[in-house]
């Protein structure tokens, strides 16, 4: 019997995981998994999640890891790295998470140069509570507050997290956004965001575009559809700063 | 009629809720006291989903029961989920067409009987109204509504669907029709045991 | 206003699609609400039927901002309001704290969950402490503990209406199992039934020219000294005390010759209800009382019953580990009757378990 190739800071006894069919927490949690290891940081690492559907990853690896409040993630994985700067504080929520109730703490994170790193999965809606409306909310999406289509109008515009992010982080930040479409990609911005952390260089955050089939309603070719021709073209897929290349990988 | 406790239960997925919600509407159509609860927690798609229904004349009291008058396990999970509603009193009724761990079944029972539900869906239906059999099944063994109202209900949840595909209105009803004589049936078996 | 329900009509609806559809009869303007389980259902119905009648909604960005758009929108003279649960109703103190403090005229719905923290996302009765006494005040709220739909339905109206009439927050205290479950209610439009909707009436941005009409409107909730806060909190306590006894409700039988008197509130208070029935028919005297404002407690009524009952025990009966117990305490102090209870937090009860424990106690 050939066994798949897991992780070895995955935590067997969770899995099979309890993620949607369909759904990219899987692929990010994996490649985040492969650059554990290749860092070898598994025994240093402290993994925090959110609520939401994130809160499925708080016994995904075979590190020690927290369970917070929503939106409480940053400062928590924040408090761990003040008290314990020798630990690799990994922060991991939804786009409800990071840029609506969290939003305070991560702009504040942001601004102090944390030196935590922040993934945050975004598929344009509240999976786990039922596919609200959520920040990252496409123009004219229909989700279950915005059954009509989201009007930027009354709503205002999807946020584009990595680059306000960006703007507000000193030198030493590393500020990207990955999608699950692209896996080679997305790891090596999940590596060069670790590797941020391991240097000490500074704040470190990716933005991982992500897939939602059970929300969205739509079948498999559907939701590539609207990740690659939807959500890709309208949040820019690349590095948005990066000490480790002048410009960034774009 | 007096308190019916009708708890199903089945694979997220499988249309235990869909079921148990029209069901719940029909009683209520004929003016019968109703509730319908399901059970929920954390994830939005899998695990093994409990639909809990009670139906009487009188006010009913609390949404939920510690103990069913009848039972029905769509899976086999499901068996081991819902083993712990049945009591001396509880009709506890399961696929047969799945395989059950005789230890997972309930310690405790009336009756425990299996129904060929999920075999009849795949080789003379449709393996879609497999959860629609089932609702047959529970008028077939509990009388809880009419046959009528049952269908009824069924129209209004999913009249819809039937106008774009009249051929599936008539693969509902049959459903239901056998669902309700296989459970007559095999009440009538093991009343006879 | 448009006509909500063209005529009163039997519907057969879950806890929360009540509630948006109640709301609506109301009056109300606007929501503002936060994605939270078991609530989430109540902003799914009203974004869908809003604008059919001209109301608003936005999904704000947290719960604390829920609650604090509602008391800006009550304090422009809009009937808003709010529903969250658990770790949302912990956040929304903040702003149910300030309505408490300015008489802000604003309604909530919470639908308990398990707690502390996350807790579950399912049931309980653990927001009572929350929900009467939250924040940092002296708890000037109005708190209705719903048992059925009926409830739901009738307490949202009336709520809105006594929001705006005595200008304290009001609460529906309701729980998951009534948000998610479905039984059947009559819905109705407020006129047919003879109840006339409170008017609003805006606190800021009143018509007239400043300095000529009339003078600017300060609001605060802050003051410099002790002696003025002191004035601020007894005046307060005054114009709660004296109105309470007109919102006071509560439901009680057989407890003239009980020797047993089973306390509940919400949902709960069905199962005690089937309970009383089953306990009596097996030649046992018990009784059944139910506060359904939980505040104002309906003090009185409890003490009353308990004298003329001559009743050796209460057994209060709850989803939580002695919240509603240390409220009802604090109210009968001074009660000698013995009191017993069946805690069991996070977890629904049906009649067996009262009717079991109450055989255990007696």
């Amino acid at each position: 019997m050939i066994t798949p190739a897991v992780p070895k800071s995955w935590y067997l006894p969770s899995k099979p995981h309890k993620f949607c069919p369909g759904c990219g927490h899987g692929i990010v949690l994996k490649a985040l998994g492969e650059v554990i290891d290749e860092l070898e940081i598994q025994d240093q690492t402290i993994f925090g999640c959110d609520i939401g559907c994130s809160l499925l990853s708080w016994n995904f690896f075979a590190c020690d890891s927290t369970q917070t409040h929503h939106g409480r993630t940053t400062p928590v994985m924040v408090g761990i790295k003040r008290a314990r700067p020798e630990l690799i504080s990994i922060g991991y929520m939804g786009d409800g998470g990071g840029y609506s109730i969290g939003s305070q703490h991560l702009l504040n994170a942001a601004v102090r140069n944390e030196r935590v790193t922040l993934i945050l999965v975004n598929n344009t809606n509240y999976g786990m509570t039922g596919g609200q409306m959520a920040p990252t909310t496409l123009p004219g999406q229909k989700t279950e507050t915005t059954p009509y289509g989201r009007d930027p109008e009354i709503t205002g515009y999807p946020t584009k997290g990595p680059e306000f992010i960006a703007q507000v982080t000193p030198d030493g930040a590393y500020v990207a956004r990955a999608t699950v479409s692209k896996y080679k990609q997305l790891k090596r911005f999940l590596r060069n965001a670790l590797r941020n952390q391991i240097e000490g260089n500074g704040f470190s955050f990716v933005e991982v575009l992500s897939t939602c089939p059970t929300n969205w309603r739509t079948n498999a070719q559907q939701t590539w559809h609207f990740l690659e021709d939807e959500m890709e073209p309208y949040f820019p897929v690349g590095e948005l700063k990066s000490p480790f290349s002048k410009g960034g990988e774009k | 009629m007096a308190l019916v406790r009708i708890a199903l239960a089945g694979e997220g997925g499988q249309g235990v809720q869909s079921v148990a919600e029209i069901l719940a509407e029909a009683a209520y159509n004929e003016n019968k006291q109703a509730i319908y609860i399901p059970n929920f927690g954390l994830e939005q798609r899998g695990g093994v989903s409990i639909a809990f229904i009670q139906v009487s004349d009188n006010r009913i009291g609390a949404p939920k029961f510690n103990k069913a008058d009848v039972v029905i396990a769509m899976s086999q999970r499901a068996v081991g989920r819902t083993a712990g509603y049945s009591d001396s009193n509880t009709l506890f009724v399961y696929d047969d067409g799945f395989n059950i761990d005789p230890d997972e079944l309930p310690k405790e029972a009336k009756q425990i009987m299996g129904l060929p539900a999920i075999n009849t869906a795949n080789n003379e239906l449709h393996p879609r109204v497999f959860n629609i059999i089932i609702m047959g099944a529970v008028i077939g063994l509990t009388k809880v509504v009419s046959f009528e109202a049952a269908q009824e209900a069924l129209e209004n949840k999913l009249g819809h669907k039937f106008e774009k595909n009249p051929d599936l209105r008539e693969l509902n009803h049959k459903a239901l029709e056998i669902g309700k004589q296989m459970a007559e049936k095999a009440l009538k078996e093991g009343v006879a045991k | 206003m448009l006509k909500v329900v063209d005529e009163t009509k039997k519907a057969f609806l879950t806890g929360n699609e009540t509630i948006a559809w109640a709301a609506l009869a109301a009056g109300a303007d606007i929501m503002f609400g936060y994605p939270i389980t078991p609530q989430n259902e109540v902003m799914h119905y009203w974004t869908r039927l809003a604008p059919k009648y001209g109301r608003g909604f936005l999904q704000t960005e947290d719960e604390i901002s829920a609650g604090f758009t509602v008391c800006g929108a009550v304090q422009a003279g809009k009937k808003a309001f709010t529903a969250t649960a658990g770790p949302g109703n912990v956040l929304m103190q903040e702003p149910f704290g300030m309505a408490e403090a300015m008489r802000l005229p604003l309604f909530a719905i919470i639908q308990q969950r398990g707690g502390p923290s996350s807790g579950t996302v399912i049931y309980s009765q653990q927001e009572v402490t929350l929900t009467t006494f939250g924040g940092n005040g002296e708890g000037y709220r109005v708190v209705y503990s719903s048992a059925t739909h009926q409830e739901i339905y009738d307490y949202t109206i009336k709520g809105f209406n006594v929001a705006w009439k005595y200008r304290w927050p009001t609460f529906l205290l309701g729980d998951g199992y009534q948000a998610k479950m479905r039984e059947p209610l009559e819905m109705y439009n407020p006129e047919e039934k003879g109840i006339e909707l409170e008017p609003a009436y805006p606190l800021l941005g009143l018509p007239g020219k400043i300095g000529e009409d009339r003078e600017p409107q300060h609001l605060c909730n802050i003051y410099s000294l002790e002696e003025e806060l002191y004035d601020v909190v007894m005046n307060l306590s005054a114009d709660y005390e004296r109105v309470a006894p007109e919102l006071i409700e509560w439901q009680e039988h057989s407890c003239e010759d009980a020797d047993i008197i089973i306390l509940t509130h919400g949902v709960v208070s069905r199962a005690a209800d089937d309970a009383v029935k089953a306990l009596r028919a097996q030649g046992i005297k018990a009784g059944y009382f139910r506060p359904i404002t939980l505040r104002p407690y309906p003090t009185q009524q409890l003490r009353e019953a308990i004298a003329k009952s001559g009743a050796k025990k209460l057994l209060i009966a709850e989803s939580s580990y002695g919240q509603f117990e240390r409220l009802t305490k604090q109210e009968i102090y001074g009660e000698t009757i013995k009191i017993e209870h069946l805690y069991m937090p996070g977890v629904g009860i049906i009649d067996h378990d009262i009717i079991n424990k109450v055989k255990s106690v007696l």
